[in-house]
């Protein structure tokens, strides 16, 4: 096994030519201040040049205002990045990457961070050449330009996107080595939209209208068929997140918002809706993002993201950097039926809990913050996180789910996380009896 | 029970009038617990004890509970009647029963020479696929076992969705360019390919209906309600929930991350796309050090550049620098640094070329040594017509016309089955010439 500290080592150079400080620098820096343990402070063996040295940012002028007209992260950031699996996919134009969850805290996902599943390459939209349609069983099939989908009035939501997908490596046993590829496949940002009730009133749904298709403008032909309750309910058709217009990457101008349903059927770069009396059983809902079960048969139609719940730091990218002594474990936790009340925490592999502590705002369908300080030991650790969510879910192990399922289903993996720490504080992805 | 959890009534999940479950929706609202104090382990388990201070104004007005974007009666009306035509251009979707579908038809013979010309080069003559590319065919009887083949076949309950999703995305970068005859051509073909139909067969808008797809009943509505959330709701252990916990298996025997040391495993035959790829099973995959030795390259991408990323990902931090030295010693002709920029360009045509020892015709040929080379004469490879002819013509792999090509392939050479939209940077191009020419034979 490769030292976590090492992978990172490796990577960052290809990623930038930056004077990063390496992880191993970091870590190395850390042991040699003989790290801190609860109530023993350390003394400083000599003056510490950080401290006695004049830094350059200490003695000259810096960038002016418009060096960076649109801000970018510090150099020293560059290795937080979305990183994908080369051996995924046979193509980087249909494939996906992820979300470094270990670098982040909070509940907002940054919009450069925000995990990439395309299925067609990024469609890159003139707005001023995009349509909305909406047709099929309405009174008036209507279009609309951005203009007007701008004098709408809007609504303002955070919301969790999970791919279906997320954790789908993990079936079979633990396979990748850090949370950015086991559960990156999630971002949770705040939108700007129009509630889709609105623009299907406006076309007038007939009563035998009880489906709609909502259509992407890029090459994928990217289509699932959606019940109108869900439509009617809480669908956005949304063009800002965190504030700002779409990434491309995310659906540059509109996307659909299908709050705590699977990623796959927030169509992205959207340009029809149709309506129906039965659904389409296009390929994303057939050949794709059906589950199969143990005995051939295959559930359609999971459209909710169970509750589900990970520890990102520490994790195997981002090892405990300091000896024993005050520790932050951290994560995240989300559910598609509602909020997250509470999470536990185990240490030893699940024989004793501990409830963490939520920290920032709890929205409906939306990533959950949760802490758990703690004086580490020094010695091994097995962490786990278990949420549950407002309907009294409370996420499974994933043996529970293997029971029910096998492990032939690709989609919906939520079970239980586990993270092997060792003497050296080094994180690894493990499954634990 | 803590008290903090107390004011946490389980919510309903309500979709219902918003307005009037606000209230409720307040009691869900999360409150942030102070940070405790710093604490031991057990002191930690303890932390639940700690008071949570009741939701204030402030914090309730964050929840979602806000009264909804206003409708109006009648509507706003904003945007404009949609024209016939322009639904017509846009609505061209099917469904299970055929509606959407064109009058047309086309036979399983006609399929066959259309596939070969425009999908084989990816999914294989007979749907078995090129390398990771989706496979279109077999896999009959593996849904209960282990690496289910899940293929139109095997898999898809409803013969529209091949018609609809071949008309509307493939060729792969070519969507939408196939005529509804080609469409019921390929879609016979495909049929045919799976044992469904026999060799005289022609399907049409008609003898759509007649069509019985073997998996049709395979597939039940989604059951989680019944199945799984009660089983998964309750009280949930907190103390001595086991006696004994041991790891069953590490990540790191089969280290398959991205810049791991060890290597990728062999996932050549399984990976086909990423949630295919999903059921790859690291049980059996390949040791790590048998992938790397293998003649099949690994990771293609790692592979192609230069037959020395074996060596390279091992020399870690290096990884980087080590195939550029490779390359530039082996021809002392480029700007090594040109060169090096030119390996990263190569990323994007990776997925169907190789370069380097061992490189082999994938769903594009090889291109070891390719400048300067008469274009379409890669042993092995099945050219198109156009690109046979334009090497018959004269046509050289040189600094302008391979410029010319990778700009944009398709209006370069008209009919060429490269689907790749095209280098946009002259930079890149000049970069991945370089490197090509970087690659002897
Ligand atoms: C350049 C490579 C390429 C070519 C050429 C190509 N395809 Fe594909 N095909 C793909 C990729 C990639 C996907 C998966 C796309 C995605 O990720 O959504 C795919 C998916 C498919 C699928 C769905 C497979 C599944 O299991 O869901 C079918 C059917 C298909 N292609 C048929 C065709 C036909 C018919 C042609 C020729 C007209 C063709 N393809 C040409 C690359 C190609
Ligand atoms: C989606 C698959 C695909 C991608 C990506 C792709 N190619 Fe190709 N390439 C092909 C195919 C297929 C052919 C054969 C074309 C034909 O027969 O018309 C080809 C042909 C070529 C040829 C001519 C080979 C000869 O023997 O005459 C060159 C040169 C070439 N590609 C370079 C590139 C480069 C450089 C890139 C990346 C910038 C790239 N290709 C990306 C599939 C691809």
């Amino acid at each position: 096994m490769s030292r976590p500290a090492d992978m990172d080592d490796k990577r960052t150079p290809s990623m930038s030519k930056d004077p990063a400080p390496s992880r191993r620098g970091f870590l190395t820096g850390a042991l040699a201040a003989g790290g801190a343990i609860a109530g023993s402070r350390v003394a400083a063996q000599s003056p510490d040049p950080a401290i006695t040295e004049l830094q350059p940012w200490m003695q000259y002028l810096g960038d002016g205002v418009d060096a960076r007209p649109y801000g970018t992260p510090s150099q020293y950031e560059a290795h937080v990045i979305r990183r994908n699996v080369e051996w995924l996919t046979a193509d980087p134009v249909s494939s996906v990457n992820f979300t470094p969850l270990h670098e982040l805290d909070g509940i907002i996902t940054p919009n450069g961070l925000c995990f990439e599943r395309h299925h067609a390459g990024i469609a890159e939209v003139d707005p001023t050449a995009h349509r909305l349609m909406i047709n099929g069983l309405v009174d008036k099939p209507l279009v609309f330009t951005m203009q007007d989908l701008m004098r709408f009035p809007r609504e303002n939501r955070v919301y969790f996107l999970e791919c279906a997908a997320n954790s789908g490596m993990e079936w079979a046993g633990a396979q990748l080595n850090g949370c950015q590829y086991t559960h990156g496949m999630i971002h949770n940002v705040m939108y700007t939209g129009v509630p889709l009730r609105l623009l299907l009133e406006e076309a007038g749904v007939k009563t035998n209208g009880k489906w709609i298709m909502p259509e992407g403008a890029d090459a994928s032909a990217m289509t699932r068929s959606i019940p109108i309750e869900k439509a009617m309910d809480d669908c956005l058709v949304a063009f800002k997140m965190n504030g700002e217009a779409l990434r491309p990457e995310q659906g540059y101008p509109v996307r659909l918002v299908v709050p705590g349903w699977e990623g796959n059927m927030w169509i992205k770069w959207l340009r029809r809706i149709e309506v129906g009396d039965q659904p389409w059983h296009h390929r994303e809902e057939t050949s794709k993002y059906t589950d199969l079960l143990d005995n051939g048969i295959a559930r359609r139609f999971t459209w909710e993201m169970d509750a589900k719940s990970v520890i990102t730091n520490p994790s195997p990218q981002a090892p405990i950097l300091h000896s024993k002594g005050p520790t932050v474990l951290t994560g995240v936790a989300w559910s598609g039926r509602g909020t997250i009340p509470r999470v536990d925490v185990t240490l030893d592999g699940g024989k004793n809990w501990h409830e963490a502590r939520m920290s920032g705002p709890s929205f409906d369908k939306s990533m959950h913050r949760f802490y758990f300080e703690f004086d580490w030991d020094g010695k091994p650790l097995l962490l786990q996180s278990r949420t549950h969510d407002s309907t009294g879910y409370v996420q499974p192990t994933k043996n529970d789910l293997r029971a029910i399922r096998g492990e032939n289903s690709i989609y919906h993996n939520n079970g239980i996380q586990t993270w092997h720490v060792n003497e050296r504080g080094e994180a690894e992805n493990v499954e634990v009896s | 029970m803590s008290k903090f959890l107390k004011i946490l009534a389980p919510a309903s999940a309500g979709t219902a009038s918003v307005l009037t479950l606000a209230y409720v929706l307040a009691d869900q609202f999360v409150v942030d617990m102070p940070a405790p104090a710093r604490v031991s382990f057990v002191a930690a388990a303890n932390a639940q004890e700690t008071e949570a201070p009741a939701p204030t104004a402030e914090t309730v007005a964050q929840a979602n509970a806000e009264p909804p974007a206003p409708a109006r009666d009648g509507g706003y009306g904003l945007g404009r009647e949609a024209l016939p035509e322009e639904i017509a251009a846009w609505d061209i979707d099917i469904r299970p029963d055929g509606q959407g579908l064109p009058v047309g038809s086309g036979d399983v013979w006609t399929g066959e020479e259309v596939f070969v010309e425009k999908c084989a080069s990816c999914h294989g003559d007979f749907g078995e696929a090129v390398g990771r590319w989706p496979q279109l065919a077999g896999g009959q009887g593996t849904l209960e076992r282990k690496d289910p083949v899940k293929t139109i076949g095997s898999y898809w309950p409803y013969l529209s969705t091949v018609w609809d999703y071949v008309h509307r995305a493939m060729p792969f970068g070519d969507a939408q360019s196939l005529t509804p005859d080609e469409v019921y051509a390929i879609t016979a073909y495909l049929l045919y390919l799976n044992n469904i139909v026999e060799d005289d067969f022609e399907l049409s808008n008609e003898s759509f209906a007649e069509v019985e797809m073997p998996n049709a009943e395979g597939f039940k509505p989604d059951d989680r309600p019944e199945t799984e959330l009660t089983a998964f709701s309750g009280e949930a252990c907190m103390e001595g929930c086991k006696d004994e916990v041991e790891i069953t298996m590490r990540a790191a025997v089969l280290d398959v991350t991205p810049g791991s040391d060890e290597g990728d495993a062999d996932v050549e035959d399984t990976a086909i796309e990423v949630e295919e790829q999903a059921a790859a099973q690291p049980a059996d995959a390949e040791p790590a050090e048998e992938a790397v030795a293998g003649d099949q390259p690994t990771a293609p991408e790692d592979a192609a550049v230069a037959g020395e990323a074996d060596k390279a990902s091992v020399e870690g931090a290096d990884a980087e620098a080590a195939p550029a030295e490779a390359v530039v010693e082996a021809s002392a002709g480029p700007d090594p640094e040109l060169v090096a920029a030119g390996e990263r360009v190569f990323k994007k045509c990776a997925a169907c070329h190789q370069v380097g020892d061992n490189a082999k015709n994938r769903s594009g040929p090889q291109l070891n040594g390719i400048v300067g080379r008469t274009a379409g004469t890669v042993e092995g490879f099945r050219y198109s017509g156009a690109l046979e002819e334009a090497g018959a013509d004269g046509l050289v792999w040189d600094h302008e016309s391979l410029a010319g090509f990778l700009a944009d392939p398709r209006a370069y050479l008209k009919g060429t089955k490269m689907s790749f939209a095209g280098l946009r940077s002259d930079e890149d191009i000049t970069a991945i010439t370089a490197f090509l020419e970087a690659q002897g034979e």
